[in-house]
């Protein structure tokens, strides 16, 4: 195997846009679920069911982030420098988030009682400053790194827009995996996250439109725009779709409580692709394409062969740990 | 005055508050991992004991040190993804000049070892009752496998940055020619082997020194009687294996990276016969030593089985070599307490064995080891990196060139609160794992009901 540097540049932003995507699906849902824990001291039952939903597969997801910056960091090295300098302090602010939410998990569940609670609100607070700041981070990574003041206000409506958009994916884990009264209220959750999940795209979309004026001319060129156009119609009849099937959950026998996360999958993968369409083959909007920044061809083809075979084998055991812990979330016997 | 002069300028410095931060995150990260390694590998033997014999014993002891694990593992995840973006955040030059090499190398790790001890921990902790008795030990097996892995793929950068071969530069960027040689470079074996009995040792010691905790504190269960004894006779055989291969290790570097070794035994000027000093006060000024407790002949034995070989001096390599004391130093308190350990497990085995008791004063001891194996790793891992210095990448890259951009009050507050977040965690986890020794000593004898993770607290 062969192939050329231009090649497999093309490649490996398919495969860092893979992780982020599985990323922002997989960890969205359990930071989401962190969001919503309710913290007052008698919800105590309802936070252990909401966590133990979520208590098998954090560090897997979370494992999707490393991959995606580490893809950054192999395939593109001069990007990932220029993007992690730039964002510094975001970056790190999102990294203190994401280490009082990961270990606040494991201490609650070996602090004294007393402890438990404050462990708790340190996981919620510790999921919503990352999505806080990853949301704010994709707002300046949108808007090129200018820091004037209308890119701030884009960037924090940003962080608003994807800690919202976590939520909504959250609570419709939840909708999946929880039942009776918290299930009804993961329900409301979802309903609400998704409307304000609606105005957040419909808005991100219009500013974007707005401010890159060569992302407007390539959404609407024709003939193309005829098929491009369907991704964010797609995206708007699912969210449209879901609010109504919300409405009507639970329905007897616990029938399409899956639904609502498919959609809202669905709504993710739609809004990713149409980012990617807006700025490929930019890896830096308005500053480096994906050419100038790759690497050398030797470093990738190197681990294209491993990525090539173990990543289905990641994709299998995956699938497996999720097959294991299926159905409704029980009681987490820890061993 | 003079103070204030010199801290302003040590703060205002981004390479130093990079270099700081670096070395405070990389610090904290290894407590982790360097318990887990081995620990892993520790329960997977636990489990399969009571597999083989349904010795419920067996199953206690797996059971109490699998909450230890979980936490432990948890930190080190955290720290790992705080870890995965500094190379990026504060030294930008280092992936621009070597990246070519470092990128498929970490590359390899995430995909061969986080996801497989990622995925396979849900199902190991959590999934006892889901699935048969033979897959949650494999699960077990996995996460062992992934977290050897990730030592291995690390491990084989790092030596690769003391030790670099298999590329070429180009244009001031290094290419790499030959992979094998990139990952199997000279001094990798005997870093991977030192790493890992380190791990063994971390691990051992802290098993042995909670168990004896847990007798003192009247513990009257067979349990950590079990765990006591396991982590004694690990210790004992890993001790003198660790003393060997270090001094494998350390004749390696003397080879590859002369001017490190020179610093670790305080050689000033080229010498034939050099001593081996128990102690001394390295002074850079004057460039000599005050304060020696030399052993004549003894370093020169030691590197070139030759009471009267070469030693090269530090004046050799002069403005090319490293701080002299934190290297020096740093070297006395890891082999000082590899002696240690290598007295503590011997004579506590001898005693365990011979008595079948353990006697207060030798718990007392056990217990006083207990973190002793985190020290030595650290100094270790000082004795490695500063040793490497000035260069980041020996003779390739500097670490001055290396650093990042970004305006150093950005890298003090990040420095600020990284090192808040740490001291905390660090109390909590001391803390928590205190409590649950405390918690255990209380559990019945072969309690059989399940020890549920959410209602866990409201239990006890
Ligand atoms: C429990 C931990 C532990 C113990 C008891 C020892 N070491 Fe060690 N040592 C480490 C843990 C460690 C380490 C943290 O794992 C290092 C840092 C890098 C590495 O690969 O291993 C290390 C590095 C290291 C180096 C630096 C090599 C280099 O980077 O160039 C030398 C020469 C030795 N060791 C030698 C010894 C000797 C002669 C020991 C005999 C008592 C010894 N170590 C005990
Ligand atoms: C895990 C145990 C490790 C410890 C305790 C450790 C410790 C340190 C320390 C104390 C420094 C500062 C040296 C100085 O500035 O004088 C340093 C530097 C550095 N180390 Fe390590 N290190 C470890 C492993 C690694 C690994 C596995 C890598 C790479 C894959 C690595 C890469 C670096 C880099 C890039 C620097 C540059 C910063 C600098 O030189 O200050 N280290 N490390
Ligand atoms: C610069 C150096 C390092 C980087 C960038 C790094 C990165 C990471 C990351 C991202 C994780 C989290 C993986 C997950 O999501 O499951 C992690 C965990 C881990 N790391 Fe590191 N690491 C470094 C140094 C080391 C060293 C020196 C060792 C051991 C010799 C090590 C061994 C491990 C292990 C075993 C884990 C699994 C978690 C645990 O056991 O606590 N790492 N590391």
């Amino acid at each position: 195997m062969n192939l050329d540097a231009d090649v497999l540049a093309t490649v490996f932003v398919g495969l860092m846009g893979l992780a982020i995507l599985v990323y922002a699906i997989l960890d969205g849902y359990d930071l989401g679920v962190g969001i919503l824990l309710p913290v007052r001291a008698d919800q105590e039952a309802d936070r252990d069911t909401m966590i133990a939903s979520i208590g098998p597969f954090w560090d897997a997801n979370e494992t999707w982030l490393v991959l995606a910056v580490g893809i950054l960091l192999i395939a593109f090295p001069s990007a990932h420098s220029l993007i992690l300098t730039q964002l510094y302090l975001p970056v790190a602010v999102m990294l203190a988030g994401l280490i009082l939410r990961g270990v606040a998990f494991d201490f609650r569940a070996k602090a004294a009682l007393d402890h438990k609670l404050a462990w708790d609100r340190t996981f919620k607070a510790g999921s919503l400053i990352t999505t806080l700041s990853q949301g704010y981070m994709l707002g300046i990574y949108v808007t090129g790194f200018q820091w004037n003041w209308a890119n701030q206000l884009f960037a924090l409506i940003a962080a608003l827009g994807v800690s919202v958009a976590y939520s909504y994916i959250g609570a419709t884990w939840l909708v999946l995996k929880t039942e009776a009264d918290l299930q009804r209220r993961a329900v409301q959750w979802a309903r609400s996250a998704g409307r304000i999940t609606f105005l957040g795209v419909v808005s991100v979309c219009l500013t974007n439109l707005w401010v890159n004026p060569h992302v407007f001319d390539r959404w609407l060129q024709m003939p193309l725009a005829m098929f491009v156009l369907l991704i964010p119609m797609l995206c708007f009849l699912a969210l449209l779709g879901n609010d109504m099937l919300l409405k009507r959950l639970p329905k007897a026998g616990d029938r399409h409580c899956g639904v609502p996360f498919a959609l809202v999958i669905l709504v993710f993968v739609c809004c990713f692709s149409g980012l990617a369409f807006s700025f490929f083959p930019e890896v830096v909007p308005g500053q480096m394409t994906i050419w100038e920044a790759a690497s050398a061809a030797e470093s990738l083809q190197f681990i294209l062969i491993g990525a090539l075979v173990v990543i289905p084998a990641i994709l299998l055991y995956t699938a497996f740990s999720y097959w294991v812990f299926r159905g409704k979330t029980t009681e987490l016997h820890y061993h | 005055m003079l103070e204030t002069l010199l801290f302003s300028n040590l703060l205002s410095d981004t390479l130093m508050l990079s270099r700081i931060q670096f070395a405070a995150n990389i610090s904290f990260h290894i407590l982790f991992p360097t318990i887990t390694i081995a620990l892993c590998w520790i329960l997977l033997y636990f489990k399969v004991r009571f597999d083989l014999s349904g010795n419920p014993v067996w199953m206690r002891a797996y059971r109490f040190w699998v909450k230890v694990f979980a936490l432990t593992f948890a930190l080190g995840v955290v720290s790992g993804i705080t870890m995965s973006f500094q190379f990026g955040t504060n030294w930008p030059g280092y992936m621009e000049t070597v990246g070519n090499i470092a990128g498929p190398l970490l590359g390899y790790e995430v995909l061969t070892a986080f996801f497989l001890e990622a995925t396979f921990l849900g199902i190991m902790l959590f999934g006892i009752k889901r699935v048969p008795n033979r897959v949650h030990t494999f699960a077990a097996l996995m996460v062992a496998i992934g977290t050897s892995l990730s030592a291995f793929w690390i491990l084989s950068l790092n030596s690769w940055m003391q030790t670099p071969t298999g590329f070429e530069m180009r244009d001031g960027v290094a290419y790499p020619t030959d992979w094998w040689a990139i990952v199997f470079n000279p001094s990798f074996p005997y870093r991977l082997a030192h790493m890992l009995i380190a791990s063994g040792l971390t691990a051992s010691f802290l098993m042995a020194g909670i168990s004896a905790y847990r007798i003192l504190k009247g513990d009257p269960k067979q349990a950590p009687r079990v765990a006591l004894r396991t982590g004694l006779a690990i210790a004992a055989v890993l001790t003198p294996l660790q003393v060997f291969v270090g001094d494998l290790h350390g004749l390696n570097t003397f080879e590859h990276q002369p001017q490190k070794v020179a610093a670790m035994e305080g050689v000033w000027e080229t010498e034939n016969g050099a001593p081996l000093l128990l102690f001394a006060l390295p002074d850079e000024a004057q460039r000599r030593n005050h304060l020696e407790i030399p052993v004549p002949k003894l370093a020169s034995l030691i590197l070139t089985h030759n009471p009267d070989g070469e030693i090269r001096g530090l004046n050799e390599f002069e403005g090319n070599h490293p701080p002299v004391a934190p290297v020096f130093f740093a070297f006395r308190v890891m082999v000082g307490i590899g002696l240690l350990m290598l007295a503590c497990a011997w004579v506590g085995s001898w005693h365990l064995w011979r008595n079948r008791v353990s006697s207060p004063w030798m718990l007392k001891t056990v217990v006083a080891m207990t973190f002793s194996g985190w020290i030595a790793t650290l100094a270790g891992w000082y004795v490695s990196e500063v040793g490497r210095q000035p260069w980041l990448v020996t003779g390739v890259l500097t670490t001055a060139d290396a650093v990042t951009p970004v305006a150093p009050a950005n890298v003090g507050l990040s420095l600020l609160m990284y090192l808040a977040l740490y001291a905390f965690l660090l109390l909590a986890y001391l803390h928590t794992i205190r409590l649950m020794a405390r918690k255990a000593v209380q559990v019945e004898e072969f309690e059989t009901a399940e020890i549920v993770h959410f209602t866990e607290g409201a239990k006890a």
